[in-house]
């Protein structure tokens, strides 16, 4: 294995050679540099994209921190290189190497992947490649590192099962500790990785593929997921922490630009509004929230840490934060004059947001968007965002009012049972909403509409619902580069093919991770970058591994349909999802759930947790009932909940 | 460090004042931004040292106090040796910078650079093309020569060869030492390229 002299040597020259160097070097500030020799276990954290945007995500920041405040273990970065660098290093015989110390990957104990989206798997198999190490997780040994994944796209593992020694099922926090807690035992009495997988197992949120085998039928459809070993649990229930750990605020800062320019403090976790497309608000359920002081403080420590001139305020719905009034008062009193701006994405709309965002005073006045997500009442209470045409033209006449020029909108396409009519009323509603702009100030007024396509995501109560086909967001999106034209108008779209390879990632089953190895192997990668997305590539892997991706996508499925991702759980019952979709498709609504609680699933799976930390921790309303309570779960060994201090 | 671009540059130094907690002073009109000019940019894979710049700040702090603050507040490869209070009616750093002194080390062995060096001095010009411009190289050396003893703040390996060069840097007249090296014909990808100091006008 190369040494890190040997490495930066080469470099060097390498370095002059690509575009954004930086991306290579590491050296920012913040960092965390170890001795190598002092520190048993080595983690390398890897984000399978660029730099660029790997840099802004907050989830490996957050182990990041975690990880290097432990004395015996230290945690180093990874990042997808560019094709241009990646000829380099394969060229000179270079494997890719840690930022911080320049260890070849290969040299860590643990290889932790982000996988907060789907089009990220091949990157990751890619990077499994140039650190020179197999990507088959049968193929390797006890001499290789121990290879998990976690974020997002993690909650249908089943793609990428293959490839990885095992998964973190929810959030990181806690587990991450544990994985190497275990690590380490097994690492001491040099057993097998079988022992290892095994141990691994039996840590609440983790899921080791090897464990389990999935049996289809003739048709193709899942029979049944089954442990092969007694002791592996089954569902595997995702993980959670009781109450959010304190905010990280040591970010790195990187000298070049990234796609966030800014210190991240995550203000809530979860949503409870329910939308039924909504992947992130089924699976970060229960709402949790940081207090006023908590986030203040994490403001004020990370502004000072990094010296960043924006401060973004994250959450999935920032409205819903219970204290959101003070809270951007306190910002907007503590931080005026610092020369700072504040963004406070994921507004409900109502014109109470456009107060608050009014109230941080953010000089830029870029734009305001708001996310309408179907143009129809009657579409919009199919995806349970309830919102009346006029509670939105009010909203956008405000926000013109206020000052901003520009509005965007975000639509998506391909709702079950969507008509063209729903889709034509997009245009409709983005000319009413630029008149209302043009009545307060003018020509100035600009709208811009974002029309993504609904991709049907596991876990939603619209999992059953089949994607639009080709022909259908061709004709949906012609229709809408039809009629959506005009001076002050603006359309983005993303492409059907885009939208189809997203989906076939999301949904597929065991099978399809030979289908991503065959399309890594023809040369896909970054298949989130419009520039470098092969279809064609996806397409010939299909053939030559033999499946059908319209089996992924068109086919409308039964209620009883046994789901690739079936022994995941999320903490909310398959039942309630059910109930949920049949309702949509009644044209019922429900309401936030913080109100009144419609037993989605998640008090009972987490009921010993929601019990230490009670009351407004959660935004579940208090539910006592002991049938409830019985029907847990949760892991009842307590040695599985952890009780962690630090 | 080394490869991070000038306008990066120039941010990593407001967040250090920022992080040094300094109060920056802000231009004014629709978007401010902070009042900080780098005399000189250093172009992607140089170093430099004895580097200078102008910083605004809002309030009047004694130089100590600014230069404890920012001391530690630095990112990593950003060194302050010295602090200096200015009248704010001088002219600004870009307008007096004369020239500039590199030193250059090759990463590999270079044939023939004092014959090279020796005949290109004595040439009357030396036409060259940087950003489809043509332009005159030879004007723009001020002094060129091979290192009596190579300086001691650059760790050198036995036998490593050394150039010093002065370029003038004088706004629309600025030498470019890696078009030097090119014009000798070498390779500026395998040399280190150092820039010791900035000469201003008096």
């Amino acid at each position: 294995m190369l040494s890190p002299e040997q490495i930066n040597n080469q470099l060097d020259r390498i370095l002059f050679r690509v575009q954004k160097p930086a991306r290579y070097t590491g050296g920012e500030i913040n960092q965390v540099v170890k001795d190598w020799e002092q520190i048993p276990t080595k983690v390398a954290l890897v984000f399978p994209d660029l730099y660029d945007l790997g840099m802004s995500n907050l989830g490996l920041a957050i182990l990041y921190e975690l990880l290097n405040q432990r004395p015996d273990v230290l945690a180093e970065r990874a990042y997808a290189p560019w094709s241009d660098f990646e000829a380099e290093i394969r060229a000179a015989g270079l494997p890719l190497y840690s930022l911080e110390t320049k260890h070849p990957l290969a040299a860590f104990d643990i290889l932790g992947f982000s996988l907060p989206y789907e089009t990220l798997y091949t990157n990751t198999l890619n990077i499994l490649d140039l650190a020179g190490l197999p990507l088959f997780s049968a193929q390797r040994d006890e001499t290789h590192p121990l290879v998990i994944a976690g974020g997002h796209a993690a909650f249908n593992p089943e793609p990428m099962h293959a490839f990885m020694d095992a998964f973190v099922i929810g959030e990181g926090e806690e587990v991450i500790h544990e994985i190497v807690d275990v690590y380490q035992a097994w690492k001491k009495c040099r057993a097998s990785r079988l022992e290892l997988w095994r141990s691994l197992s039996q840590i609440w949120g983790v899921y080791v593929p090897a464990l389990y085998e999935a049996q289809h039928h003739p048709d193709g459809t899942v029979a049944r997921i089954t442990p092969l070993d007694k002791a592996a649990p089954m569902p595997i229930i995702k993980r959670i922490v009781g109450k959010l750990p304190p905010a990280p605020t040591h970010f790195i800062v990187p000298y070049i630009d990234t796609v966030h320019n800014r210190a991240p403090v995550e203000i809530s976790r979860g949503c409870t509004r329910g939308c039924r497309f909504c992947h992130a608000g089924i699976i970060s359920r229960p709402v949790r929230q940081r207090s006023v002081t908590e986030i203040i403080q994490a403001v004020e420590q990370a502004l000072s840490n990094t010296g960043y001139e924006e401060v973004g305020l994250l959450s999935l719905s920032s409205s819903d934060y219970t204290h959101i009034v003070e809270l951007v008062e306190t910002v907007s009193q503590r931080f005026a004059g610092r020369h700072l701006s504040i963004s406070l994405p994921s507004l409900r709309i109502a014109s109470f947001s456009v107060d608050l965002m009014d109230a941080l005073k953010d000089s830029r006045r870029s734009g305001f968007t708001l996310a309408p997500e179907a143009a129809t009442e009657r579409m919009r209470q199919i995806i349970n965002k309830p919102l009346s045409d006029t509670q939105l033209l009010e909203t956008a006449g405000a926000v013109f009012k206020r000052g901003w020029h520009n509005l965007k909108l975000y639509f998506m396409i391909g709702h079950p049972s969507e008509t063209l009519e729903d889709v034509r009323a997009i245009s409709d509603l983005c000319k009413a909403v630029l008149a209302e702009g043009r009545k307060t100030i003018g020509r100035r007024a600009q709208v811009t509409a974002g029309v993504s396509t609904f991709i049907p995501k596991p876990h939603t109560p619209f999992q059953w619902a089949p994607c639009d086909t080709f022909e259908q967001i061709q004709a949906k999106q012609d229709l809408l580069k039809r009629s959506l034209r005009g001076p002050g108008l603006k359309l983005n779209w993303n492409s059907p093919q885009d939208t189809m390879l997203e989906a076939w990632l999301s949904r597929g089953d065991r099978r399809m991770s030979q289908v991503i190895y065959q399309a890594w192997k023809l040369g896909a990668r970054f298949d989130a970058w419009k520039d470098r997305f092969r279809f064609d590539l996806w397409q010939q892997a299909f053939t030559e591994v033999d499946l059908q991706p319209d089996f992924y996508t068109h086919r409308p499925r039964p209620l009883t349909e046994v789901f690739p991702w079936e022994h995941i759980n999320a903490g909310v019952r398959k039942k309630y999802l059910a109930d949920d979709y049949q309702r949509s498709q009644a044209g019922l609504t429900r309401d936030d759930c913080r109100e009144q609680c419609y037993a989605c699933g998640i008090l009972p799976s987490f009921a010993a947790l929601r019990r230490l930390n009670p009351g407004d921790l959660w935004q579940c309303p208090e539910v006592r009932s002991p049938q409830v309570l019985a029907s847990s779960l949760q892991p009842t060994n307590p040695s599985q909940i952890p009780a962690r201090e630090n | 460090m080394r490869f991070t671009g000038h306008l990066d540059l120039h941010r990593a130094w407001e967040r250090a004042f920022r992080r040094a907690g300094l109060p920056l002073a802000y231009s004014e009109g629709f978007n401010p931004h902070p009042r900080l000019n780098l005399a000189s940019a250093l172009p992607l894979g140089f170093t430099g040292e004895r580097e200078a710049l102008d910083a605004w700040l809002e309030q009047d702090l004694p130089v100590e106090d600014v230069q404890v603050a920012l001391l530690r507040a630095l990112p990593p490869g950003l060194q302050v040796s010295q602090i200096e209070s200015v009248d704010l009616r001088l002219p600004a750093l870009q307008t007096s910078l004369e020239a500039s002194e590199y030193q250059i080390t090759f990463q590999r062995p270079f044939p023939e650079l004092a014959e090279r060096l020796a005949a290109l001095l004595l040439a009357d010009s030396l036409p060259r093309r940087w950003r489809e411009r043509d332009y005159d190289l030879r004007p723009l050396i001020l002094d060129a020569r091979l290192p009596d003893a190579p300086p001691p703040s650059l760790p050198i390996d036995s036998g490593q060869q050394a150039l010093c060069l002065r370029l003038s840097a004088r706004e629309s007249a600025t030498g470019r030492p890696d078009e030097v090296i090119a014009a000798l014909g070498g390779d500026p990808q395998a040399a280190r390229v150092h820039r010791l100091r900035l000469l201003f006008k008096e």
